[in-house]
């Protein structure tokens, strides 16, 4: 980076941040990791390296995917959301009963996009207009839509409506005999909007600004309420989204659904290189996350011998090395 | 909905701004008294084979696990930090225990249980020293760092009682969260531990170092505390805290079920530093206040389920509540009541949330003068904190 | 009263713009609850001048820009923006109106390009996006225009904060402002800086903008102001063509007090000065730390005040950190009072008998939640430990007399000391550390962004405090006040030390040595 005053004086530059490259490493990083954890599974198992695999990764996680956008969204303010598991259980609790009251399809997709969209507000007005922490704001959010769930019903609710089922059972062939579902289609066209809203339009640049410094946001001038507003309600829309998606892969309703989920969405967007006290990150890393998060799934469910839990333990080995990553480069950054 | 109340609410808060507690208890006392006018037997309290019974004591009881590591919780967020790991640990605390005494030559005998608690606290004491190595030395947000934990800590719990529930049947081990001494002996272990800390923190210069660490790291480093210490030692010591809760949990049904011991127990424990009144934002906290907070959780959730709800629905109350608390003791808020009371001012900032977040730190009086609100209440908070 | 006809002395004629004014503000009062920080204060200002606006801490600076700029809205008085009546909303609304406002703190978004932080929230758009191509072109013509050549495509956070400043107001002129108010641009640049900005403010004053500066800075208000107002506790004072405005006037008309005090503060100086250079407290012997400051030798003795000169960047923080081992050194030896010392932490230069006033006196020092007493007692238990506490009553002593000593303001052990003044914060902190008893006290710009009458008092009792035997560094971005207070002077450039003057030096001299381009000049 030349700097070039008008006073020709050579200043160092004391970047608080990493610079240009600072801020796509890690996105990189996580290409890398990605890569070489296919490569792995590709060498250890038969029939690893198929499209169809890495399809499945997509079909598997879309509901994820979708989550991890609107939490990025959060997350680049500044802010986070805990409220987002919960929220994906409410919404497929709603759908559920709904559907079995005889509610058609469309009105029900609506209804529930409507209740995510409406508490992500509510959290965020509270948050914005009260000044309280995002943190304890989302965690109210997040018992009262498992406590909403258990309202409805206690018991798990399956659904027959034929939409729905289509929808699960609906799938797309790719040249190459690669065959994706519908969800994987909605995952990345929302993806994509993400990545246009977050680059291309003054609201975006707004959302990392706030991410920079809110005071100074405020200062310039920039809509600084309805934007922080705004992105809890897009997280809550991700989060409903995510709910009919995670309702059309298990054809059930429960309150008891997505348990941790809103970990799994958080270490997706930390392990895509998006900096948890705001402004820097990127969409796109957040899908690496969360394929990366998918890969070890498909990696341990081959071995056969390893139990469910290393998942666990894998994501909070990655989360904890994108963590240090994240802290030892910007130390390093003078 | 919150105006509604809140607006209600602004004559009686003008007059007992002098006590942040105040609201706790109130609240303590309002749902023990709902309690007891549905069920006049609520209050009632026997002594049978020196025993004390009665759904009071089931109350304290059962709340003792949240108190332990909301005890530990209110020193870490005291230091600005968070622990979300507290759940997972003390499932890993449970589990290594019950794992312990089931492998061990006698699992009927006091000494498997004794070995098993040592093991157990001894890895607890590890896990606290890596949250506090990852927020001290680090320097990683508090919130991420024990994140790692309470993720990968689930899945360690599994791997050690191998994805099974595991039951014990030891009557040593029993005693820590179903015995009785009179009063259930797990909440005089959590008892004991808020006077110890009390005592260790007010008595001693310790309180002060910790609420300095919590308003400014750096400014206290160069003032000459060992602030990463301190910070490290109360992730140490929520870590044991958790470790013991989790104990009292395992011990409660004599088995280790690493899915579901201490699962949410995190966020009941920041929900009752909370509703205690102190500020997530560090510094300044009460013991006292968690007290009482861990208590109208624990009534809160006997009072649900005493109603015939399913048990999972508190978690509503439990969010109104919190709400509604945080609403009560934000600034923001606090100073709007002041306003709406002295306020045939008409002239008041026409958008308050502009002018309270902008006001830029500067070295005028305008904004000093400008603040009453936040000024009260840190003074009643000091008062509560000096309790 | 306070609009008397003969305070306004400025007529139409004079060097700067005449005709009506573009702001005008008439019979403006702020009261909050129990303080009046405005009173029935008129001001003006005109197209095409720099308008100093003057007055202690406390004076309503502050307030009168938050009511012009909608943060405040005023309990009495109007507002007029070219002739008609306004009452913003909030700075959004100002700005939208072409009143825009740059703060002392950078208030930008370090994490956003150059361009974006200038265009943020009007960017060129095309079909609903932001076109960037067009972004960076328009960053470009506006940088341009201030004679600025960064590229607009880097990282603001990777700038000095000259630089941000700098952008901060290619941002507030890029709305075509008519009005620019500059709250205290200059308090963390360095000469060159200053004069860059000064170059950027006379550019756009002759463009027709006007301009609104506030700085503590005498020199530079007349330097650059065509006209002042003069505030004193919430009351216009007057207002004044600089040209027509002493020194010593101004000074009278701001403080309304006798200057005494700041005479005394030489004459006590320049008795100190004699007796120094007794036995050396600190002796550094090629103390360095790589990428911060070069290898230096020091000593400083007994009842001697060391001043450290230097541009901001040329070392003289860094210097000050390593002594106090708030930095690491990574070669050199200190000794203190002759026995070698390893200043790894704050905790191992305090036991030595060090004690350091960060000049960043919010984000390291105070802690702006416990009161003023646990402020006071804080070092001196750190350096106990907890287990031991300093007993109520001791307690209590040391809070009283040094509460008393230097006049700390309120007088209320009990306060919290962020809701104090700037000027009572730092005698907060300076007391935090005389309880520990210090052999050498180092302070970084004590007085900064501090009154007038604060400042006078700190630099008088750190010529007491020499007079009684205690070793201090001094810091600070004015040199008349370095020249003024130090024994000797060591004066620091590019991160290394280049010379060591004794107590006559002037500030001409030290000026000198900064301007000379050899650093390798002179080994001290």
């Amino acid at each position: 980076m030349t700097t070039t005053t008008p006073t020709k004086r050579t200043v160092p530059a004391l970047s608080r941040l990493p610079g240009i490259p600072g801020r796509v490493l890690p996105v990189i990083a996580t290409f890398v990791l990605f890569v070489l954890l296919f490569g792995a599974g590709s060498v250890r198992y038969e029939g690893f390296t198929s499209g169809q695999v890495f399809a499945n990764l997509f079909i598997d996680n879309a509901f994820l995917i979708v989550l991890a956008v609107g939490m990025t969204f959060v997350i680049l303010t500044g802010g986070i959301d805990l409220s987002v598991g919960a929220v994906v259980a409410l919404s497929t609790m709603v759908a559920a009963a709904a559907l079995r009251a005889g509610l058609p399809a469309p009105v029900v997709i609506l209804l529930v996009l409507a209740i995510g969209t409406g508490l992500g507000v509510l959290m965020g007005l509270v948050i914005h207009h009260f000044e309280l922490q995002p943190f304890i704001v989302t965690l109210a959010g997040m018992f009262m839509a498992r406590g909403l769930c258990f309202v409805i019903g206690v018991e798990s609710i399956s659904i027959k409506d034929p939409f729905f089922r289509a929808l699960a059972t609906g799938t797309i062939e790719l040249p190459g005999g690669v065959v994706i579902t519908w969800s994987v289609v909605i995952a990345l066209a929302i993806v994509a909007a993400a990545v246009w809203v977050l680059h291309r339009t003054r609201f975006g640049r707004t959302i990392y600004a706030i991410g920079g410094s809110e005071s100074s946001a405020t200062l310039m001038g920039l809509p600084v309420g309805r934007v922080k507003v705004a992105a809890y309600a897009i997280s809550g829309l991700c989060a409903a989204v995510a709910g009919l998606l995670f309702s059309v892969y298990m054809l059930s309703g429960y309150g008891l659904h997505a348990v941790g989920m809103e970990l799994d969405a958080i270490a997706s967007v930390v392990i895509g290189g998006t900096l948890l006290s705001g402004g820097v990150g990127y969409v796109l890393g957040s899908l690496l996350g969360v394929l990366v998060l998918g890969v070890i799934q498909t990696l341990i469910s081959f071995q056969g011998t390893l139990s469910s839990w290393w998942t666990k333990i894998a994501i909070g080995t990655l989360l904890l090395l994108f963590i240090v990553m994240q802290r030892l480069f910007m130390r390093r950054t003078p | 909905m919150s105006t509604v109340q809140t607006a209600g609410a602004a004559g009686v808060l003008e007059r007992v701004r002098g006590s942040r507690l105040l609201w706790p208890l109130v609240a303590l006392v309002a749902l023990i008294a709902a309690n007891a006018a549905r069920n006049p037997g609520f209050l009632s309290i026997r002594l049978q084979d020196g025993h004390l019974y009665g759904s009071l004591v089931d109350i304290l009881k059962n709340g003792a696990p949240t108190l332990l590591i909301a005890l530990g919780m209110t020193l870490v967020i005291a230091t600005r930090g968070i622990d979300l790991s507290v759940g997972a640990v003390a499932a890993i605390a449970g589990a290594v225990t019950c794992t312990t005494i089931v492998g061990s030559s006698d699992p009927t005998s006091p000494a498997a249980a004794l070995t098993g608690i040592g093991l157990a606290l001894a890895l607890c004491l590890v896990l606290g020293l890596w949250n506090g190595f990852l927020v001290s030395l680090l320097g990683i947000q508090p919130i991420i760092a024990t994140l790692v934990l309470m993720t990968a800590g689930r899945g360690i719990a599994m791997l050690i009682t191998d994805g099974q529930i595991i039951t014990v049947r030891n009557d040593f081990y029993r005693e820590i969260g179903a015995g009785f001494l009179l009063f259930p002996i797990s909440i005089l272990i959590a008892l004991a531990a808020l006077v110890a800390v009390a005592l260790v923190t007010r008595r001693t210069a310790l309180g002060l170092l910790i609420e300095s660490v919590g308003i400014n790291p750096e400014a206290s480093r160069l003032a000459g505390l060992r602030s990463r210490t301190i910070i490290w030692t109360v992730y140490v010591f929520a870590a044991l805290c958790a470790g013991v809760a989790g104990l009292m949990i395992s011990s409660n049904v004599s088995a280790a079920d690493a899915n579901s011991a201490g699962l949410w127990i995190e966020m009941d424990a920041i929900l009752a530093v909370v509703i205690g009144g102190s500020s997530l934002a560090g510094g300044k906290y009460s013991l006292s206040g968690t007290l009482v907070g861990a208590l109208i959780i624990q009534t809160l959730t006997t009072t649900v389920y005493s109603m015939g709800i399913a048990p999972e629905v508190t978690l509503v109350f439990k969010a109104l509540v919190v709400i509604a608390v945080c609403l009560l003791q934000a600034p923001k808020v606090r100073e709007r009541f002041r306003r709406r009371r002295r306020s045939q001012d008409p002239t008041s900032p026409s958008s308050p949330s502009t002018s309270g977040s902008l006001a830029p730190e500067e070295d005028s009086p305008a904004p000093t003068a400008h603040e009453p609100a936040g000024d009260a209440a840190s003074d009643s908070k000091q008062k509560v904190a000096q309790s | 009263m306070t609009d008397t006809p003969s305070t306004r002395t400025a007529q139409p004629g004079g060097p700067v713009s005449t005709g009506a004014p573009v702001v005008a503000m008439r019979g403006i009062s702020m009261e909050f609850p129990g303080v009046k920080a405005l009173q029935d204060v008129d001001f003006r200002l005109f197209p095409g001048e720099v308008h100093a606006l003057m007055g202690e801490n406390g004076a309503g600076k502050s307030t009168l820009i938050k009511v012009l700029t909608g943060v405040y809205t005023a309990t009495a008085g109007t507002t007029q923006l070219q002739g008609g009546q306004v009452a913003f909303s909030g700075p959004a609304e100002a700005q939208a109106a072409g009143v825009s406002t740059v703060y002392q703190e950078v208030n930008l978004c370090p994490n956003l390009s150059v361009a974006e932080n200038i265009l943020l929230g009007r960017e060129p758009r095309r079909f609903g996006s932001i076109d960037m191509a067009a972004t960076r072109t328009r960053a470009e013509e506006l940088l341009g225009r201030m004679g600025l050549t960064i590229d607009p495509g880097s990282i603001l956070a990777e700038h000095p904060i000259a630089i941000q400043q700098l952008v901060a107001i290619a941002r507030a002129v890029a709305v075509d402002a008519q009005v620019l108010i500059l709250d205290e641009p200059t308090s963390s640049l360095d000469q060159d800086e200053v004069a860059e900005l000064f170059r950027i403010m006379r550019h756009l004053r002759d463009e027709g903008v006007a301009i609104l500066f506030v700085s503590h800075f005498l020199e530079q208000v007349y330097e650059i102001a065509d006209r002042m107002t003069v505030l004193r506790n919430g009351r216009l004072v007057g207002e004044h063509l600089t040209k027509d405005l002493s020194r010593l006037q101004l000074v009278s008309a701001m403080i309304g007090r006798e200057l005494g005090v700041l005479e005394e503060v030489e004459r006590l100086a320049a008795d100190a000065s004699d007796e120094a250079g007794g036995t050396p407290v600190l002796e550094a012997t090629g103390l360095g730390r790589r990428g911060s400051i070069a290898p230096f030798d020091l000593r400083i003795g007994a009842g001697e005040v060391v001043g450290l000169a230097g541009l901001l960047g040329s070392g003289r923080t860094e210097l000050a950190r390593l002594l106090f081992g708030a930095d690491r050194a990574d070669s050199g030896v200190v000794r203190v009072a002759g026995r070698e010392v390893h200043l790894r932490t704050p905790r191992s230069a305090i036991s030595a008998g060090i004690a350091f006033c960060s000049e960043d006196r919010k984000g390291e020092g105070i802690l702006g939640d416990l009161s003023i007493r646990d402020n006071l007692v804080l070092a001196m238990q750190a350096a106990r430990g907890w287990a031991r506490p300093i007993p109520k009553r001791t307690k209590d002593e040391l809070v009283e007399k040094w509460m008393t000593a230097l006049d700390i303001r309120p007088n209320n052990p009990d306060a919290l000391v962020g809701k104090l003044s700037g000027g009572n914060q730092q005698k907060v902190l300076l007391a935090r550390w005389l309880v520990t008893q210090p052999k050498l006290l180092i302070l970084d710009e004590p007085t900064r962004g501090i009154d007038i009458g604060a400042k006078a008092q700190i630099q008088k009792l750190v010529t007491e405090l020499a007079a009684e035997g205690m070793a201090v560094v001094y810091i600070s971005a004015e040199l008349e006040e370095v020249a003024r207070l130090a024994h000797r002077v060591v004066v620091l450039k590019d991160r290394s030390k280049v010379a060591e003057l004794d107590g006559s030096a002037s500030v001409d001299d030290i000026m000198h040595l900064i301007a000379t381009s050899d650093s390798e000049q002179v080994a001290s």
